[in-house]
């Protein structure tokens, strides 16, 4: 790619990019969120259409102008998208032939569809028949599916974007090594990912994209790759400490949870969360590791109100006395706040502006007998702005519109301007790049400096080691251990989930 | 400082895009008033106009409210309308009730048609759209049952007040309705006062402010219109009495949604359900309310159409649904909730009620009329939606 340059209204979200990405190799591509990755893949294939960009693509020595899509396709590039284009409803296969039918417009052959599917799944090493419907299998699988989709194309050049994003260990595990498999079969494949030891892991070359320019190209063969060269790459300085430090000043238990059991909404017989006790104390940053789906979120959207679950026993003590919360409204006027993991779906509303979402929570600070006083409610949304530094143009500016990290700062806005004393964060830095990662830490350091419980729930050891004073560690459904920050390693708590799961 | 906005070409363009309806709702007028030799610019087609439209305007402000939970509608409001307007004969002409009491059970009768919808909706789960498909039949049934399919005539003047007649004039000026103009320019000199202190306060508070040309702009063009208006409808009657009731309810409704939390978590629940129901907003209970109070209007529209044909007839409200959520999607809401304005609402339903006169003076077929109104409120809403994109 050559001299690539795309414009938006008002911004340049590429400026004079080039790329040279060999056959053969699995290229990475990483940078902060808004640095222009995801728009570069979309003009390599097709999705912005030639015209809209200056400069050019080159495959093969030719210059391409692809009009769509299905021309990119076409010469055999396709991209896999963030959030996946599978329809639930349909099986494996329908999905994977989905535009691209076996046999005729009017005559699909069905048999030949299917039998092609499994041989590609057997590929991608996926143990599904391919009759299997897509809502049926996990996201992990789900993303196997798409390669095989891609495959089933005859993919040359394999476009992933944060494939890895919502897998877990194992799972990213095995999309990685796949990545290599396909490598020795001759395919090539770009990822961009957040993941730096990922990247480590797969990548023969790295492409640092930063504020819409390529800054520079590493070879692993030549250059020696670190992640704080990577870093420092991305955010054009030096995080000398990833995660910032902090004095903690830790009081007295103000918020526990005894003998927790929550039960499936819908498998009543399933214990989601079993026999959980948990306590966390004024000024204290408690985290809860595990591996995905080992009950933290359930535990969390339990506490908050029974928002999740069914059958829910065991007792909540608040400051010593004991609490009982059946609604969400209880929960948040007892100064409980929960950060949901998914900030897209179930934490703002999108299509709203920064300052309606940052009120929504607690609307009662902003009316006046019954009616909003808007004014009021842009000028508390102004100095959220500026304490946690949102970037944009005005507070008026809609929430979808803005970068992961700013739409997780106003996420956290949100639930500070209800006034908790005690936060649940689930994920609080899924998905935004490095940079925010640090300004969110500092956030978090800031509130329990103020006095504030927090209890973090994160995937990513690293995190919890640098963020927490102390660490539980969850594993199917139940709690397996509890460390202090001294105690605690990596090896440690992946010892203990893992020869908790043997045990069961 | 960065917040304020500059008042620059741009920003006039943003502004032709975000009142793009509005503006094809003057184009239709002109075009009319062309086209009729300025008939539809009478002072009495501006009186019927008024009196023709007012069911639409009642509904669709509840029917907004159904869509800004998520494109929610409500197939059921036409039937409940007729249900309301044959219990009305029944209670008024054909057992001589008292006129006020029979409203007031009316409109009780309207709530518990509206909690009926709302239980089914909001706690069994069922889709609204079934849900009120259900009651488009079941109200339909009923009314048919209560009239025993006869039509009931005529009502008393005391109920007739509230669609046909006008308040009375109180001075006594030949041809010209004094009254009717002054109304017309105290609402026009309030609104200004109103407007001009909320600016002066936001300024000594600090808070941003909208620029002066647009704040001087917006407030000429919308007095002139009033004023206009009232002065045509000074010149035949003057204040139509139905006009106080949609008056009242579109400012209601207005700040309800502008204003109030309940307004506000609507339309976060059409933006995010999930969101708003983490956010300790309580949606079954949202859903129940707007469905109680989307039969409540129905109930007053169906009031308001006995009084203005002075019968109840086994075919009254029939269709009415779909004029109400056709002016809430040509005035601006999204068919996937969280977005819309009563104000977008009003408009549409003026379009309507607009396009509907001008044909009919014109003397044009009923058949090419809905020809014709298909085609032109497909184009409205496609001239909306790509406006709308460019903007972005």
């Amino acid at each position: 790619m050559r001299n690539i340059t795309k414009l938006f209204p008002g911004v340049k979200a590429l400026d004079d990019v080039n790329l040279i990405v060999e056959e053969g190799e699995i290229h990475a591509l990483v940078g902060e969120n808004g640095a222009g990755k995801s728009t570069l893949m979309n003009v390599l294939s097709g999705i912005y259409p030639h015209g809209t960009y200056e400069g050019d693509v080159l495959y093969d020595g030719q210059i391409c102008s692809f009009k769509e899509i299905r021309d990119s396709e076409r010469k055999g590039i396709v991209i896999i998208h963030q959030e996946l284009a599978l329809v639930p409803y349909l099986t494996i296969g329908e999905n994977m032939y989905l535009g691209n039918e076996r046999g005729s417009a009017f005559n699909i052959d069905w048999d030949a569809t299917y039998h092609e599917a499994d041989k590609l799944l057997k590929i991608v090493g996926l143990q599904e028949s391919s009759r299997t419907l897509i809502k049926d299998i996990g996201v992990g699988k789900q993303q196997l599916v798409e390669i095989a989709k891609a495959l089933g194309k005859n993919v040359k050049l394999l476009i992933l974007d944060e494939p890895t994003a919502s897998l877990n260990e194992s799972d990213s595990r095995k999309l990685l090594d796949l990545l290599k498999d396909l490598q020795k079969k001759g395919v090539t494949s770009i990822m961009i990912s957040h993941k730096l030891n990922e990247i480590n892991y797969v990548a023969d070359k790295i492409t640092i994209i930063r504020d819409g320019s390529t800054i520079e190209t590493l070879d692993k063969a030549v250059d020696e790759i670190s992640e704080e060269r990577i870093i420092k790459g991305m955010v054009g300085r030096e995080l000398t400490d990833r995660f910032p430090k902090r004095e903690s000043h830790i009081g007295d238990i103000n918020f526990a949870v005894k003998n927790w059991t929550v039960r499936h909404p819908l498998y009543t017989e399933r214990k989601v969360v079993d026999d959980v006790s948990i306590n966390v104390r004024k000024g204290e940053v408690v985290g809860i590791a595990g591996l995905m789906g080992a009950g933290r979120t359930e535990l969390a959207m339990s506490v908050f109100g029974k928002a999740y679950g069914s059958g829910i026993s065991g007792e909540l003590e608040k400051d010593g006395k004991p609490l009982s919360l059946h609604s969400i409204r209880q929960a948040i006027d007892n100064k409980i706040a929960y950060v949901t993991e998914d900030r897209k779906g179930d934490g703002l509303v999108l299509m709203k502006s920064i300052n309606e979402n940052i009120t929504l929570a607690k609307m009662s600070k902003v009316t006046k007998r019954g009616a909003i006083d808007k004014d009021h409610e842009v000028a508390v949304s102004k100095t959220y702005r500026d304490k946690l530094r949102i970037k944009c143009p005005t507070v008026h500016q809609l929430t979808g519109n803005l970068s992961g990290g700013n739409q997780q700062k106003v996420l956290l806005s949100k639930w500070m301007f209800s006034e908790p004393d005690i936060m649940i964060l689930d994920e609080p830095t899924r998905g935004i790049d490095v940079g925010a990662k640090y300004e969110i830490y500092c956030i978090i350091n800031d509130l329990a400096a103020e006095g504030k419980s927090i209890i973090m729930i994160s995937s990513e050891l690293p995190e919890i080691l640098g963020i927490c004073d102390r660490i539980y560690v969850m594993n199917e459904g139940k709690m397996i251990g509890e460390l202090s920050r001294e105690d605690a390693s990596q090896e440690i708590i992946m010892g203990m989930i893992l020869s908790a799961s043997k045990g069961a | 400082m960065e917040d304020t906005k500059k008042f620059s070409g741009k920003s006039i363009l943003s502004g032709i895009k975000q009142y793009s309806m509005l503006i094809a709702l003057l184009a239709v007028v002109v075009v009319f008033t062309i086209t009729t030799d300025g008939k539809i610019m009478r002072p009495a087609s501006i009186t019927n106009l008024i009196f023709q439209n007012a069911y639409v305007v009642i509904l669709a402000v509840g029917m907004l409210l159904c869509i800004l939970t998520g494109g929610n509608i409500d197939l059921s409001v036409g039937s409940v309308a007729g249900f309301i307007g044959a219990i009305a004969g029944k209670l008024i002409i054909a057992n001589k009730f008292n006129v006020y009491i029979s409203i007031v059970i009316c409109l009780a009768i309207g709530i518990l048609v509206g909690m009926w919808h709302g239980f089914w909706i909001a706690y069994v789960k069922i889709p609204p759209f079934i849900v009120t498909l259900t009651g488009w039949l079941i109200f339909k049934g009923l009314n048919l049952i209560v009239l025993g399919a006869t039509t009931l005539s005529p009502y008393p003047d005391s109920f007739l007040v509230m669609s046909t007649k006008f308040f009375p004039d109180l001075f006594a000026v030949e041809g010209f309705n004094l009254t009717c103009f002054l109304v017309g320019v105290i609402a026009v000199a309030a609104y200004a006062i109103v407007s001009t202190f909320s600016r002066i306060r936001k300024a000594r508070k600090g808070y941003e402010n909208e620029s002066i040309i647009s704040f001087l702009l917006k407030l000429v063009i919308m007095g002139a219109a009033v004023i206009f208006v009232a002065f045509k409808l000074a010149s035949h009657n003057g204040i139509p009495t139905v006009l106080l009731i949609l008056a009242i309810i579109v400012m209601a409704y207005s700040y309800i949604t502008n204003k109030t939390v309940a307004g506000r978590y609507l339309y976060a629940i059409g933006g995010n359900q999930k969101a708003a129901r983490l956010s300790g907003i309580n949606t079954n209970k949202a859903f129940f309310l707007v469905y109680t109070n989307m039969a409540f209007l129905a109930a007053v529209c169906g009031l308001v159409t006995a009084a203005r044909l002075n019968s109840s007839t086994p075919t009254a409200g029939q269709g009415y649904e779909m004029d109400a959520i056709a002016s809430c999607f040509i005035g601006g809401a999204s068919a996937y909730g969280g977005v819309g304005t009563v104000s977008g609402a009003l408009i549409g339903a003026a379009f309507m009620g607009v396009l509907n006169m001008g044909m009919s003076i014109m003397g044009i077929q009923t058949d090419v009329q809905n020809l014709v109104k298909g085609l032109v409120l497909l184009l409205a809403v496609a001239f909306d939606v790509v406006s709308k994109r460019k903007t972005r």
